[in-house]
């Protein structure tokens, strides 16, 4: 997906973009049931009861000191799960607590962000000229304006008093995070811009807020919900970072403090291995969870990425009679659910052309298993065509022409 | 086609629209260089609190001379005989003739001086390491999108836990594993201190030696980033006419890779400023973990000891280095998407 800050890449963005919101109203946002996503799914939902209930479930008191007389941290024991800190606080208590005022912070900054990124992105998108310059101009500078140094010096004035608070980290994180979510809304809200409903509801003579609220927004809905993931992953990495650093006050209870006192304690050089990896790997875990859910989206989006990911298994267990030994090169079957036989005069298993699954060229995709199976089946390399290409570029106009169901002649040679 | 005739091609293409082009991002990055000034010019001042005191506050215990007490007031702007303008054009003045200003913390000497000692370390770390991941994690990508469905797509979600880690995590896992337990390299530093600083292998390679654990670190947690980013494209690119005709024509399978990767590159290049942010961000943080000599570790100094104009002169100075990767980043993607030269 193009990221840069070329213009080219917008063109480039709203084509492959061009592929989210073509599926059927009932659809919308219903992930596919891939391992990653429901590990995904589960991770974040676990991390979630924890940060509201963490605190309650913690053994200890994390700020308790234990011992007065013991001077190194002392390893993992039945009294401390998880050891105790140089300071001797209990890090299992720690890890369960800190987890709140991490996930706090970064939903915070991805709430906020999101809703920059819409303001920003979708405005510009929709307005055009003058505006849409000026704003991508914004979004563009705090895309290459380096981050994390950028909050060090701001941290680094803050005031300790007001380090602690964590809805306040989360605002400042969010400035720093919403322009790349604003770049691809604003990619998508131009390529949604033309599309025929928008235009007619324009004709019509609706309000540009209600075109914005009731036409183009409900189709971004995908787009934005991998936005929230990425900013609040952002958040995650970001905050763990400023903690690390000391830069909030390192007595508030968070991952990136514990990491912080742990490079204080020299834990890495002398072994005391329960005073990092617990909370590391937490923050690994956090992060990975949000990722995999990102993944998923990935796949909602771009339904060449869902079939790409396919084992064979998987893809016999999806309704491929016999799956390929391998994919063969410049084709990607689009598995989608065997359609209802004749209910649009289409003959069952016959490859349909879905608008919206085209590739910038209109290359070769076809959607049910049955219809891939006849063509794996032949002896030769063959092609699965439809007889009508799409093959606009930028894509636009058949993307926004409805599904065709026009009966392709199947298997045929090579075009041409 | 013989690469001669091909860049001769290219230079010719090169004079007309892709000068245009090229002017225009040249133009954005001198606005955005300027705003980053700005910002980092009234950062100091919107914040709620006086950074005179505060600085003053973690002085405590040296001696604060008059001449360290105007030139705090001078940099944050508690000076109020001049306007706020009056400032910032004075602001703008000093970076223009390179005065970044005083750091407290290193005795006094100017930011400047304290930023080319470090500078030096943190570019060879932290280039040599973006290089090494992006072509790696390149190849890597192509690799899973051509061998989809294969074993190699177990390899995502293991890097996707590389990724999510943050980068002095995977800093503390290196030292424990690699230097503490194993022993293989040393566990911070930039070179023996004993060493003599001269161009012989000794010199070199300790070096080396101390370079190679951060550099792995970084490259582990970063390549995961265009490993996803190439494949993804690498999969959409795969369905391209081009690729099916190259397909036809029954030119060997690695060739017809090679097609497709050429042209999947591009967004990877052109992705390049989102993730050079992240990538300097992490190597920063991997810099402190490593007591590695460079922008980061004396940028974590000048936190803990308040001076700021050490801070802002870091900050400057890596946007600046990241503003001219970008540039480069746009360069190259100039030179190998003729869509670019034949705009306007």
């Amino acid at each position: 997906m193009a990221i840069g800050s070329t213009d080219l890449d917008d063109a480039q963005a709203a084509d492959l973009l061009q592929l989210v919101p073509e599926a059927p109203a009932g659809r919308r946002l219903r992930l596919p049931r891939s391992p990653k996503v429901l590990i995904g799914l589960a991770g974040l939902t676990g991390f979630l009861v924890l940060a509201v209930i963490g605190p309650w479930i913690a053994p200890y008191n994390p700020a308790e000191t234990f011992s007065t007389t013991a001077s190194f941290p002392q390893p993992p024991s039945a009294a401390h799960l998880l050891g105790t800190t140089q300071q001797q606080q209990d890090v299992f208590s720690q890890l369960l607590a800190g987890g709140r005022s991490t996930i706090l912070v970064a939903f915070v900054a991805g709430l906020v962000a999101t809703v920059l990124s819409v303001v920003v992105g979708v405005t510009a998108g929709y307005a055009g000229g003058l505006g849409d310059d000026l704003l991508s101009m914004l979004a563009n500078f705090f895309l290459v304006l380096p981050a994390l140094p950028l909050l060090i010096v701001i941290f680094g004035f803050l005031p300790p008093s007001q380090g602690s608070d964590d809805v306040l980290i989360g605002l400042i994180i969010a400035i720093t995070g919403w322009a790349f979510g604003a770049r691809i809304l604003r990619a998508q809200t131009l390529s949604l811009r033309t599309r025929d409903y928008v235009e007619s509801a324009r004709v019509i003579g609706e309000r540009g807020w209600r075109i914005i609220s009731f036409e183009i927004l409900p189709n971004l809905i995908p787009i934005l919900a991998s936005s929230f993931l990425f900013t609040v992953l952002y958040g995650v990495g970001t905050y763990t970072a400023l903690a690390f650093l000391g830069l909030v006050n390192p007595n508030h209870v968070s991952w990136g403090g514990m990491l912080f006192y742990a490079q204080v304690a020299g834990a890495e050089q002398s072994g005391y291995w329960w005073l990092f990896i617990p909370p590391g790997l937490a923050v690994a875990l956090l992060g990975t969870s949000l990722a995999l859910l990102n993944f998923g989206i990935d796949e909602f989006i771009n339904p060449r990425l869902r079939a790409a990911g396919l084992s064979r298994r998987r893809a016999r267990r999806a309704g491929a009679a016999r799956p390929p030994r391998r994919f063969v090169l410049g084709v990607t079957p689009v598995l989608r659910s065997v359609p209802p036989a004749g209910d649009d005069g289409r003959p069952r298993g016959a490859p349909i052309r879905t608008a919206g699954r085209c590739s910038r060229s209109g290359g070769c995709a076809w959607t049910t298993a049955p219809a891939r199976a006849r063509c794996t089946r032949s002896s030769t390399p063959t092609w699965c065509c439809t007889a009508e290409r799409c093959s606009a570029w930028p894509g636009r106009a058949a993307a926004a022409s409805p599904p065709s169901p026009t009966p392709s002649p199947g298997c045929s040679g090579p075009p041409g | 086609m013989p690469v001669t005739t091909d860049l001769a091609r290219v230079a010719s293409d090169l004079t007309g629209a892709a000068v245009y082009v090229i002017s225009r991002r040249i133009g954005f990055y001198l606005l955005t260089a300027i705003a980053a000034v700005t910002v980092i010019f009234f950062i100091p001042r919107v914040m709620p609190g006086n950074p005179v005191s505060a600085v003053l506050a973690k002085m405590q215990g040296t001696v604060v001379t008059k001449q360290t007490l105007s030139a705090l007031q001078a940099e944050f702007g508690s000076d109020t005989r001049e306007g706020l303008l009056g400032q910032y054009l004075h602001y703008w003045n000093d970076i223009l003739h390179g005065n970044l200003g005083i750091s407290t913390s290193n005795g006094m000497v100017p930011v400047t001086t304290v930023i080319r000692g470090a500078l030096p370390w943190t570019l060879g770390l932290v280039g040599t390491a973006t290089v090494i991941s992006f072509i790696l994690g390149t190849l890597l990508g192509i690799l899973v999108a051509w061998r989809r469905g294969s074993w190699l797509d177990t390899l995502l979600p293991a890097t996707t836990f590389f990724q999510a880690a943050p980068y002095f995590f995977l800093a503390f896992l290196a030292i424990d594993l690699f230097a503490i337990k194993l022993g293989w390299f040393p566990a911070g530093s930039a070179r023996n201190t004993l060493d003599f600083p001269a161009l012989d292998w000794t010199y070199i390679s300790d070096i080396l030696d101390h370079a190679i654990l951060p550099a792995l670190t970084i490259v582990v947690a970063s390549a995961a980033g265009w490993i996803v980013g190439m494949r993804n494209v690498m999969i959409t690119t795969m369905d391209e006419d081009y690729v099916l005709i190259a397909q036809a024509k029954g030119l060997p399978k690695r060739r017809v890779v090679w097609y497709a990767a050429r042209n999947a590159i591009l967004p990877s290049i052109s992705g390049f400023s989102l993730a050079i942010g992240f990538v300097v961000s992490g190597a920063l943080l991997t810099e402190i973990v490593f007591s590695y000599p460079g922008l980061g570790f004396i940028m974590l100094s000048a936190v803990q000891e308040a001076d700021y104009a050490l801070l802002q002169g870091i900050f400057l100075v890596i946007t600046m280095a990241v503003l001219v990767a970008n540039l480069a980043a746009d360069f190259v993607y100039v030179f190998l998407d003729p869509r670019t030269r034949q705009e306007a």
